[in-house]
């Protein structure tokens, strides 16, 4: 267990440090992202985004945690109190949780676990508790809506996000996020792997809903989902932790993907080589979702389950059945780039049927009555006659 | 008492009282929500055991999967409807019933010989073990499971499932 870069030697010491630098780690890396989505989004619209507080607004996620702390912690008089307290609490710890498997370098984690992947994946998968909660306990139909959508997208997107991290564990043989690293010292799983490279981005960007899939909080929609009756701090816990997945996710992407610290430098890299190496690696997928957000307009319910439950889970097992018969037989590595890269055209080509065809004919129902006593209309989905 | 066992009676008195919480509460969601508690405190009891593999899967398919399903069933329906059928008639029969099964489990786990019995050492088993195992030795046992699942997955499927445009008569 290193926690850092010396033994402190009392194993208590040891694990409170390794927390202290998550939490500083955590709440750091929330300020900077926070500040670098409004700076993209304001370039993506050709406006200049904070600039008032500090040089470039630097400083503007401060004033604004400053004034977040200020405002009243506010509950609805028929609020389930206790389940609308801890829901926060709920989301806010299996995403901190997360962390403390991630090794930012060879030798920099708060804990080297053997399953690491394995528990980075059923700690985030947990979250989904917390927006039941806050859905549930805030009495509006708005927030239960938006918690059932939340639980309903992250449980339906955990399944491909799994079975396709499993097909990398095969390759890789192991479930230890450092030895997936080292398997990847000459050429980076995304190589190999382009289809599960695809169904990772996509699953990443439904687990942590956001746009094309944030319709959990849609504001057209649900108002403000499971968070709409929630305000000051602990609004601002669900809104960190939300930023601490992008976080999380994007790292567990840099280390499963973009082979870490370890590609293209190799193990004799100097400390700081790997650090900047991660962090490289870690704000490519930071900007990405980041670029998709503000380019992507969002889905509609039943195309995001469709979506998940007709097309990545069978190619996310189609992903561990072709790798199952590459390692098996003992082909060469060109035939996992090859499988892979064939599963990934049939993925391109499913969106692109999906994107190219007709609207589909809406018919509607009568709400009240048979089928007979009304007659059905057809209406065109789009709304042009 | 060592950590270990420190540990162990905090993570314990957590799944106890998890699993009072379940029995007890008079609203079911938070039901519910104890279920979780008492999950995720046995998922500490197999760390403790070192069998981290269970651990993850416990946390991953019960506290993750499972329940949600139970939230999503308790919480679209009114909590108000529930509130008589929680204690029926029968009460003093179910109590009886139940004290009789508690005290056949805990007779037999106290008095059955156990092959390898809890010394004080923990056999960690490597997980490469456990797939070995039930991938290949006991491969047949797991696929006529995984079938029986898949079974009443698509009869879940097919009973629940509406033709798409289908009308429903109104009652």
């Amino acid at each position: 267990m290193l926690a850092l870069t010396y033994d402190v030697g009392n194993i208590w010491l040891d694990a409170l440090l390794g927390l202290l630098a998550v939490v500083a780690l955590m709440t750091l890396s929330t300020f900077m992202l926070i500040w670098l989505e409004r700076k993209i989004s304001a370039r993506i619209q050709m406006r200049l985004g904070p600039m008032r507080v500090g040089p470039y607004g630097l400083l503007q996620t401060i004033a604004d945690a400053v004034k977040l702390m200020g405002k009243e912690d506010l509950r609805p008089k028929t609020a389930d109190r206790w389940v609308f307290e801890l829901a926060p609490f709920a989301v806010f710890v299996p995403t901190f949780a997360a962390f403390v498997a991630i090794p930012f370098t060879r030798d920099w984690a708060v804990a080297f676990l053997d399953l690491g992947l394995f528990y980075v994946v059923a700690a985030t998968g947990l979250s989904f508790v917390g927006f039941l909660m806050a859905g549930w306990a805030s009495d509006n139909k708005y927030a239960l809506l938006g918690g059932m959508r939340a639980a309903a997208q992250l449980i339906s997107y955990e399944v491909p996000m799994v079975v396709t991290l499993v097909a990398v564990a095969m390759i890789a043989g192991s479930l230890n996020l450092s030895e997936i690293v080292l398997f990847q010292n000459r050429v980076p799983l995304f190589v190999w792997q382009p289809l599960g490279f695809f169904i990772f981005i996509v699953a990443a960007l439904a687990e942590l809903e956001r746009q094309p899939f944030d319709i959990p909080t849609a504001e057209s929609e649900v108002v403000g989902g499971p968070f709409i009756e929630y305000s000051g701090i602990r609004w601002s816990m669900f809104f960190l932790a939300s930023y601490t997945g992008l976080m999380i996710y994007s790292l567990l992407g840099a280390l499963v993907f973009l082979g870490g610290w370890e590609w293209p430098l190799g193990s004799a890299a100097g400390l700081w080589l790997q650090l900047i190496l991660i962090f490289v690696k870690t704000s490519l997928f930071i900007a990405f979702f980041m670029w998709v957000r503000f380019a992507l307009v969002r889905l509609r319910i039943d195309q995001l389950m469709s979506y998940c439950w007709k097309v990545l889970i069978p190619l996310a097992f189609l992903q561990v059945f072709l790798n199952g018969f590459v390692l098996v037989y003992g082909w060469p590595d060109g035939f996992l780039l090859l499988t892979s890269g064939a599963g990934l055209a049939l993925a391109m080509y499913i969106i692109y049927r999906a994107v190219d065809t007709e609207p589909r004919k809406l018919r509607m129902v009568p709400a009240r009555g048979g089928a007979s006593s009304a007659q059905p209309a057809t209406v065109d989905a789009t709304g042009s006659e | 008492m060592t950590v270990a066992q420190l540990i162990f009676y905090v993570i314990a008195a957590l799944a106890v009282a998890g699993g009072l919480g379940v029995v007890l509460a008079r609203n079911t969601v938070y039901a519910a929500l104890f279920l979780i508690l008492a999950l995720l405190a046995v998922a500490g009891i197999y760390i403790l055991l070192a069998s981290e593999f269970l651990a993850l899967v416990q946390v991953l398919i019960y506290a993750g999967a499972i329940t949600v399903l139970l939230l999503f069933g308790l919480m679209l329906t009114r909590v108000d409807d529930l509130e008589e059928s929680m204690v029926g008639a029968q009460w003093p029969l179910a109590a009886v019933a139940s004290a009789l099964l508690m005290g056949l489990l805990i007779t037999t786990v106290a008095t059955s010989d156990w092959p390898g019995d809890a010394d004080g050492m923990i056999t960690r088993i490597p997980f490469e073990t456990l797939g070995q195992a039930l991938f290949r030795q006991w491969a047949v046992p797991f696929e006529i499971a995984s079938l029986v699942l898949l079974i009443a997955l698509v009869g879940a499927i097919v009973l629940t499932h509406d033709e798409e445009g289908d009308v429903e008569e109104t009652k």
